[in-house]
């Protein structure tokens, strides 16, 4: 398993590398952390002309945390968006379902841009990207193009990117203190791909009350599946009956494919579980956010 | 036609070490078959049972998921460059010994590395965090009990060097 | 002093050198060699039309590139039927590269020789063969109605049928009082060491020699298989197993395509060759095992005492036979584990199908029959609605029945007598270990808080140490060194500390000063491998008698040396003296000296040992009947196996809404005899336990209707990290065996074999319905709920009581 021979180019600049890139056009890929694209280009079953390594560009490592935003540049690792106490204040979501993303030796190297960028459906990132409505910053040498989480994932490996762009920052809003979020998965193994995972986050209003509930599910259609069930939840404390009734709603909207490691029906059950769980998980989280907050 | 060869420099255990290689030549390959340092191990080729696992500028990271062209200029630690500076086994590696930590000894070079950056972050682990912090790494032989019984060990090791 | 050392958790001898990096495993040889890909088929079942090759020989680097019709003479036969057996009326072999037809994904049909593997896999990539594509036969059921055909000649795709008998099992069965009928299934697993095989050969054309390395469990095997392909004499091949990245069965299998083609390469091309697997072609073209399908009768009477059990089995042996049919020998035969029913019969039939060989994985064919076994035991319990333990001790065989004859013929062709062993001993420890007795409680408490526990129990009985034989070499230099080999191979068992161990304690040297080689055919010819627990066993007493014959030559020599009688002396700390006065001594290193007598002095001991500084003039400097040198060969060679055995406890959650699966404890109890170092037989012992776990409920070959490998990747195929891996806690028993000089029984397989019984005990229990297929995953079990909710799976006596 060696990957067949490529051209290879390691632009210092940003400049640099989006003329590499529109220069490679459909023949090129940008190589970031490459945990995908490298055993992808092992097994062969991808072969791109033109690798546009990305990582000595100074400014794409950029981790930058402002009272209102997150900002996440294309070289920085899992890992430190992972361990950064900042990021975990801002944006706990990252953190939480970060910790699912397959072991640290990866995340060392894996990078959450490009973790988006790849589009994969059983990406735990992309739940999070679609679910709190992130925002993907795209340049080619036409310009730059910014494109909502909602908008972004277009299909299983496929995203807004067009050939000879590259996504140069995702963004983050930072969440209201009202917003408790929760990310809970099953896998086979520890650090698996997930069978089926949830990201979940809702909104208290008055009164402890659920204002907004929406949870994005991954693992289970070709891009993320965000569902909104404010409807159900609005204006509930705790009540496993509602509860349920919410996760019955989403796991009736979703029509996972099987494949070896789970059928149909069982993804459908633990869309079920996990977003009762996810729900309650993120319900308690709002909770406790509010209380540190007062 | 012949394919086009760029020049790479690095650090490996301590060392300068360079070398002209094709684009595409992973690291795994770069270090065992260039550089002939064939401690470190390629059981899968695609990221998953961690032997090829050395340490890229202080951090564990799979040597089979990186090209050598794009460490150029970077520090690598192999399992050849763990032991003490006395030529004695290091640490993790004395561990290893001392709680039958091996058997055929394919795994071990990653587990090696892996913990060796693990206990560098959390020098007094749990054997909860103990067993986490090996889970990306697959043996066939042991059933890794013993395993975690290293890492614990290492640390105990570890911090009895660091007594004066 | 010397210390004991047998028996003793002694630190292994061979992890410095591993832990270091400095390990030298097949891929780390021949660096300047060529290296080899392999086209190989992407069907399972297909007829070659034609092969192009134009493309690639433009290819920068490519060196040669070899299809089948390149082969001659011995190379172009067939693959040889390693191990012939009566019933085995339909062997096929294959091809080292495919003719014409290709029965399996992943059968090799293009070599491509380049400067390296990178080069060779463009030009693989280049390679365009064209195919008629014919429907595959894929699983029992497939192989079975036979449809379409794997070989041609064999109309039933049957490879071999095969009835043996002990007793009127039928008519007892009609006649008991209670009779249990029960249809269960195992899949495919396989071993996956972390190192796939590999070969290195060089040939020496000018000596005409053949120098080969192997990552194999066999290396003599292999040296013989490459003689005879290559039509060399036997002294003109050599070949060393090097440092092995695990085995576990799978390289037992020989010679692999790759073992002739590399070595044949290298002659013919004058220059050292050399293949590393990789993952995917170790998934698609080395070998699987387990799959299984059984269907069961027992009768029995009102204690659960069996008086005959019928079993009939098929067994998926992929698309050749290269191995025989030794794994569902081994099923039909181990099936009964500890146990005594009044009568057996066991029939299976073995099916060939458009996958994989499938050879010996570690337990080879036991799993299947201790799942079948102990699944019985398990529904005879609750049809009585007796305790699942006490089912097994009105069962088992009773110490004071030793040895105990089940009128079986084993894998060797010997009878199946088991030698010694203490079940109701084993019995007593695991529920002890594993909290038995106070389950029930537990369960209940658990139950009312909302969770599922389950608690189950696994015996078997291991053939261990078959034959034929194994020989052992020791030899004391005048440096005091003493070297020992053995010609079978290692792949992690710690042998050259175990083996060093035996000889500390036979010759009374300091462990530090013996050195173990095993696996070179230039140190140690005559071998056979390593393979069914065998290698303490067999190698081990063979060291052991040759140590023996060492220790007495040297007292001899001491006697005349220290002028008395050599039952006087001892050996203590690789010094020879006489009892109660140790300054009347005499060093091993000098009885060395005095062993050889030289003409030339090299260096200070060979001084002292010229033919004109000793000797009595009116003899010959070597007496008639001895030999030159303190050393001896000798051989170890068992009438029949020596059986092992053991008994696993395990508690198990399972979640109410994922139907995830949890082991919560998981106890061992294990009888190999004398333990030559407790803390590498535990290390056996942990990773079988690891990989019975993989087995039961993560690993396993997905093959689609088209015959395609779904899971060929370690991201697929879920070999279990330390987190799916539960603590695993162990007691020994220790039951001498009475057939060899050191009272050992094998121990390497152990830990694998009752993993599925085990695990489907324990999860039944939890859930209160039938478990009778595994490995079982969540998407399944839950999936048996819902079954079960519907009356398609029938509720045990526990679940009735659980509601």
């Amino acid at each position: 398993m060696k990957p067949a021979p490529f051209e290879y180019v390691r632009p210092r600049t940003r400049a640099g590398v989006l003329a590499a890139l529109a220069a490679a056009g459909e023949d090129g890929k940008v190589l970031a952390g490459g945990q995908s694209l490298i055993p992808l280009l092992s097994m062969r079953l991808a072969s791109p002309k033109v690798l546009v390594d990305i990582n000595l560009v100074p400014d794409f490592s950029a981790l930058k945390i402002s009272p209102t935003h997150v900002e996440i540049g294309p070289t920085v690792r899992h890992q430190e968006l992972l361990t950064s106490e900042a990021v975990r204040k801002a944006v706990p979501l990252l953190a939480q379902a970060l910790s699912y993303v397959a072991h640290p030796v990866i995340r060392n190297r894996g990078t959450s841009v490009g973790s988006i960028a790849h589009a994969d459906p059983s990406g735990e990132l992309t739940a999070v990207l679609s679910l709190l409505d992130g925002v993907v910053t795209i340049e080619g040498q036409d310009g730059t193009r910014e494109v909502t989480g909602s908008d972004f994932f277009l299909g299983p490996l496929e995203s807004a990117i067009n050939s000879g762009e590259m996504a140069t920052r995702v963004t983050f809003g930072r969440l209201p203190t009202t917003m408790g979020t929760a990310c809970v998965e099953v896998s086979r193994r520890h650090g698996d791909y997930a069978l089926v995972g949830v990201c979940a986050a809702i909104v208290l209003g008055e009164d402890h009350q659920i204002d907004r509930a929406r949870i994005s599910l991954f693992s289970v259609g070709p891009t993320p599946i965000v569902i909104d069930v404010s409807g159900i939840l609005k204006g509930i404390r705790i009540d496993s009956k509602h509860w349920r009734e919410a996760a019955r709603f989403i796991a009736s909207s979703v029509d996972p494919d099987g494949d070896i490691h789970a059928t149909t029906a069982y993804r459908k059950n633990l869309v079920e579980v996990l977003s009762k769980r996810g729900l309650q998980c993120a319900y308690q989280n709002a909770l406790d956010r509010v209380a540190v907050k007062q | 036609m012949s394919e086009k060869h760029i020049d790479v420099s690095m650090t490996v255990n301590g060392f300068p070490r360079s070398g002209s290689v094709p684009a595409r030549r992973l690291l795994s390959d770069f270090l065992r078959h260039d550089l002939q340092l064939t401690g470190t191990h390629v059981g899968c080729e695609h990221g998953v049972c961690g032997a090829c696992t050395v340490l890229l500028n202080g951090k564990a990271v799979r040597s089979c998921l990186l090209f050598a062209v794009s460490v150029d200029g970077g520090e690598i630690v192999t399992v050849e460059g763990l032991a003490n500076q006395d030529g004695s086994l290091g640490p993790v590696q004395q561990a290893f010994h001392e709680c039958h930590g091996l058997q055929c000894g394919f795994c071990t070079p990653g587990f090696i590395t892996t913990i060796s950056a693990f206990l560098d972050e959390h020098p007094n682990p749990t054997e909860g965090q103990a067993r986490e912090a090996i889970a990306g790494n697959l043996c066939r032989c042991t059933g890794y009990q013993n395993i975690i019984k290293s890492v614990l060990r290492a640390a105990e090791i570890r911090n009895e060097m660091m007594q004066p | 002093m010397t210390t004991r050392t047998f028996g003793e958790p002694i630190l292994r001898r061979e992890d410095p050198r591993l832990v270091r990096g400095d390990g030298r495993y097949l891929d780390d040889l021949g660096q300047g060699a060529y290296e080899v890909a392999f086209l190989r088929s992407p069907h399972a079942s297909a007829r070659i039309l034609e092969i192009d090759a134009s493309a690639a020989i433009s290819v920068d680097g490519l060196i040669a590139i070899y299809t089948y019709e390149d082969l001659e003479g011995r190379m172009a036969e067939r693959l040889p039927l390693l191990i012939p057996h009566p019933s085995l009326t339909a062997g096929r072999t294959g091809y080292s590269l495919a003719k014409e037809y290709v029965r399996h994904v992943g059968e090799a049909i293009v070599m491509v020789v380049a400067s390296n593997r990178y080069i060779a896999e463009d030009a693989v990539g280049l390679i365009e063969v064209s195919y008629e594509i014919f429907p595959p036969v894929v699983g029992i059921e497939s192989a079975r109605a036979a449809d379409h055909l794997v070989h041609a000649d064999v109309s039933d795709n049957i490879s071999a049928h095969m009835i043996q008998e002990v007793g009127d099992a039928r008519s007892e069965i009609a006649n008991s009082k209670h009779q249990i009928v029960l249809d269960l299934e195992i899949e495919r697993s396989a071993s996956m060491p972390l190192e796939g095989k590999g070969v290195y050969a060089v040939w020496d054309s000018d000596a005409k020699e053949m120098r080969l390395w192997s990552s194999t469990q066999t290396s003599t095997g292999v040296r013989a298989a490459v003689a005879a392909k290559l039509n060399l004499p036997l002294q003109k091949v050599e070949c060393t197993a090097p440092d092995v990245g695990g085995g576990f069965g799978v390289k037992i299998m020989h010679p692999w395509p790759e073992e002739v083609l590399i070595p044949w390469a290298a002659q013919i091309l004058n220059h050292p060759v050399k293949w590393t697997e990789d993952r995917r072609e170790h998934f698609i073209s080395s070998a699987h095992e387990r799959q299984q399908s059984h269907h069961v009768e027992v009768g029995f009477d009102d204690d659960g005492r069996i008086a005959g059990l019928d079993v009939t089995f098929f067994h998926d042996n992929g698309s050749y036979t290269p191995y025989g049919i030794i794994v569902p020998i081994i099923t039909s035969t181990q099936l009964l584990g500890p146990y005594k029913p009044s009568s057996y019969r066991v029939e299976f039939t073995s099916l060939y199908t458009n996958t994989v060989i499938v050879t010996p994985y570690r337990g080879a064919g036991r799993p299947q029959g201790v799942f079948a076994m102990e699944r019985t035991i398990d529904a005879i319990a609750n049809y009585l609605g007796m305790s699942r333990d006490k089912v097994r001790d009105v069962n088992f065989i009773q110490p004071g029945e030793m040895p105990y004859d089940q009128h079986l013929t084993f894998q060797d062709g010997r009878p199946l007598i088991y030698d010694s062993g203490d079940y109701p001993a084993s019995m007593a420890m695991l529920k002890k270990m594993i909290g038995w007795d106070d389950f029930e409680e537990y369960q209940q408490l658990a139950r009312l808080s909302g969770r599922k526990v389950g608690i189950g129990m696994a015996c078997y009985v291991e053939g261990t140490g078959v034959g034929p034989y194994e020989g052992g070499f020791v030899q004391v230099e005048t440096s005091g060194r003493v070297n020992v080999s053995t010609g079978l191979t290692s792949q992690g068992q710690g042998h050259q500390t175990a083996f060093a161990q035996i000889v500390s304690e036979e010759l009374g040297v300091p462990i530090e000063d013996v050195f173990v080689e095993t696996g070179d055919t230039r140190r140690f010819a005559y071998a056979v491998g390593t393979f069914a627990s065998r290698a303490a066993v067999m190698s081990g007493n063979a060291i052991a008698l040759a140590a023996r014959s060492v220790r007495e030559k040297a007292l001899r020599i001491a006697g005349d040396a220290l002028e008395c009688d050599p039952r006087d002396l001892e050996i203590i700390g690789g010094v020879v003296q006489v009892k109660g006065d140790p300054t009347n001594c005499i060093p091993l290193k000098t009885i060395a000296v005095l062993s050889n007598p030289l003409r030339y002095a090299f260096d200070e001991s060979a001084q002292a040992a010229t033919q004109f500084a000793v000797g009595d003039t009116s003899k010959p400097p070597i007496l008639e009947g001895e030999e030159p040198g303190l050393e001896s060969r000798d051989y170890y060679s068992p009438l029949q196996s020596t059986f092992a055995s053991g008994m696993h406890a395990a508690i198990v959650e399972t979640d109410p809404e994922t139907a995830e699966i949890k082991i919560l404890k998981y106890v061992v109890v294990h009888d190999c005899g004398r333990l030559i170092n407790p803390m590498i037989v535990e290390g056996q012992i942990h990773g079988g336990v690891a990989q019975g776990v993989g087995g039961a409920l993560y690993e396993r070959m997905e093959y689609d209707e088209n015959g395609q490998l779904l899971n060929a990747s370690f991201m697929d195929f879920l070999m279990p990290y330390a987190t799916e891996v539960p603590f695993i806690e162990t007691g020994h028993l220790e039951t001498p065996s009475p057939l060899n000089p050191l009272g050992i029984k094998g121990a390497g397989e152990a830990g694998v074999i009752p993993g599925s019984a085990l695990l489907a005990s324990a999860i039944e229990d939890a859930e209160g319905f039938e478990i009778r297929k595994m490995p079982i995953s969540p998407s399944e079990l839950w999936q048996l709920r819902i079954d079960h909710q519907n009356g398609l799976v029938p509720t045990l006596k526990i679940g009735e009581k659980q509601k």
